[in-house]
């Protein structure tokens, strides 16, 4: 089976006056397979939330290849972007943030069918079928980002994720900002709308207890570089590198 | 109990600006009626001479007095509020919508046309601007267009700074990141997201710019580039009785009081724009 993801060789340096180069991402390389959930864990700094803005083309990446469904997006730019981000999101970090303050939620959870041309009617029944699936009732659709709590905000996030039917889902820390109930509610609807619609995620996470209960797969990254990249339990009971055991013992 | 406390202080406070901003407002719209109607109002055909009237003080006839072709100063006034705060406006609209849409692509492209162009706002915001538009104004030749051009060309970078910094920090903010995901183009982006967001900063700047051009632009009438004589204008009555002013104090006077008033009005008026927008303030829709 082709991997819905494949990233090689990816890095992202600055060049500081004066200084070494820094890698913010250092030759980065997996895979991501339709319908599985990676998770990359590491500490601040690691370079997890760069290798998101790489993947979803906000940054340029200095050396490597990104490939979504075998395509080539590296160099992509403008126009050409559009019908990659029918096959990738991304929920963000921040959730009352990630809604423009001026504009309901229902803007923006149909923005992505609006620019596609989808009618008014068409859009917003399909939106309202996605807040239901989230556990928001219809009328969310017409409040304002700052009318609704957090955990209420990045349900419609993640529905607005999946208003043009993506193949993945980039989560850059998506559940750090919320309080352990709702973390715990959010990750149940990601667990079950996995299980529905097939699709693969990208878990973004610090959280290494929820990492090992959710993921696939998981990376960790330390410094910019992979460290340690294999099953939850593996990585996380037989660390092998120095760094990774560490972070085990942090925690544990 | 402290809680209850807060939030009433809150409550007052903010009824307060919300009524200081209808206050000004009042002020400013009776103050543009006047202007409108400025033909209709007058006591006086403000370009009538009468030299037998000449110089006359204030009196219940004149309320400002006359000046020394003997017409009415108080018509004058009001009908030169016409050129001055309309000339005003129109200025402050071309400067803040070209500064913005300036602003706005520069912080949204970047590269070597934002470096330049800020480049160039750099050395208009560097140079006094009444010299810079001085000296335009004087290559032009006199008259409130020209004016209003020379003024322009100066004072249009302000805007630019606003918006760009705006922009700039929005590029950033996952809800326009979350746009682009959503298949925007940049056109979308920046009418549907950007503009909407950085609009509050910019109308502020302008209210509080309505005070300091309408100064600049007296300024310019009165060293005789704005408006010509006989034209009535409040910079340039003040130039023409600029002479007298020992003599006859009211022919400097009635004009800079007018310019006075509008400006510390507009002035107030920015003031209070800004404390309502606050996002402290109005965060509650």
């Amino acid at each position: 089976m082709e991997p819905i993801l494949r990233v090689t060789d990816l890095s992202k340096s600055f060049s500081r006056a004066g200084k070494n180069e820094f890698f913010a991402v250092d030759h980065v390389s997996f895979d991501v397979m339709p319908g599985e959930i990676l998770g990359i864990v590491g500490e601040s700094g690691s370079g997890k939330s760069t290798i998101a803005r790489l993947i979803t083309r906000q940054i340029d990446a200095t050396t490597g290849t990104i490939e979504i469904d075998g395509q080539d997006i590296t160099r992509l730019v403008g126009r050409h972007l559009i019908p990659v981000y029918a096959k990738i999101q991304m929920v963000f970090q921040t959730p009352a943030g990630s809604f423009d303050p001026r504009r309901t939620l229902g803007d923006g959870i149909c923005e992505s069918l609006r620019n596609k041309g989808v009618s008014k009617a068409e859009r917003e029944s399909r939106a309202r079928g996605l807040l239901e699936k989230c556990g928001l009732p219809p009328e969310f659709l017409e409040r304002y980002p700052h009318q609704v709590s957090g955990g209420q905000c990045q349900r419609a996030a993640i529905a607005r994720a999946l208003m043009c039917d993506p193949r993945i889902l980039i989560f850059d820390e998506a559940t750090s900002a919320l309080d352990v109930t709702v973390q715990k509610q959010i990750i149940e609807l990601l667990q079950q709308l996995q299980e529905e619609k097939g699709l693969a995620y990208l878990f973004i996470c610090h959280n290494l207890a929820l990492v090992q209960q959710f993921c696939d797969k998981v990376i960790v990254l330390y410094d910019g570089k992979i460290v340690e990249h294999g099953l939850p339990d593996e990585v996380i009971l037989q660390p092998h590198s120095d760094y990774a055991r560490r972070l085990v013992d942090a925690i544990f | 109990m402290s809680g209850t406390v807060t939030v009433r202080i809150q409550k007052i406070k903010k009824n307060t600006v919300k009524g200081r901003l209808i206050f000004f407002l009042i002020l400013a719209v009776i103050l543009l009626l006047v202007t409108i109607f400025a033909d209709r109002i007058v006591p006086y055909d403000p370009y009538a001479q009468d030299l037998s009237k000449s110089m006359m003080p204030p009196s219940s006839e004149h309320l400002m007095g006359t000046d020394r072709y003997g017409r009415d100063m108080f018509s004058r006034v009001i009908v030169g509020a016409q050129v001055s705060i309309f000339s005003t406006l129109a200025l402050v609209g071309v400067i803040s919508v070209f500064g913005t849409i300036v602003g706005t692509l520069c912080g949204y492209y970047g590269g070597a046309v934002d470096a330049i162009v800020m480049r160039i706002s750099d050395v208009c915001l560097a140079f006094p601007g009444l010299v810079f538009a001085l000296a335009i104004a004087a290559l032009l030749g006199g008259g409130v267009g020209n004016a209003v051009i020379a003024l322009a060309v100066i004072s249009w970078p302000k805007y630019a700074r606003v918006a760009r910094s705006q922009t700039l920090a929005l590029k950033n903010v996952p809800f326009v990141l979350a746009a682009r995901l959503s298949g925007c183009t940049s056109l979308q982006m920046i009418l549907r997201h950007i503009l909407p967001n950085i609009l509050g900063p910019i109308l502020v700047t302008a209210m509080l710019d309505i005070g300091t051009m309408m100064m600049e632009l007296a300024g310019l009438s009165f060293l005789g580039l704005g408006a010509q004589p006989p034209t009535a204008e409040w910079g340039n009555m003040m130039s023409g009785g600029r002479s007298m002013l020992q003599t006859y104090p009211w022919l400097v006077l009635s004009p800079g009081l007018a310019i006075f008033v509008t400006v510390v009005i507009f002035n107030l008026l920015g003031d209070t724009v800004r404390d309502y927008m606050d996002p402290k303030n109005s965060r509650a829709r």
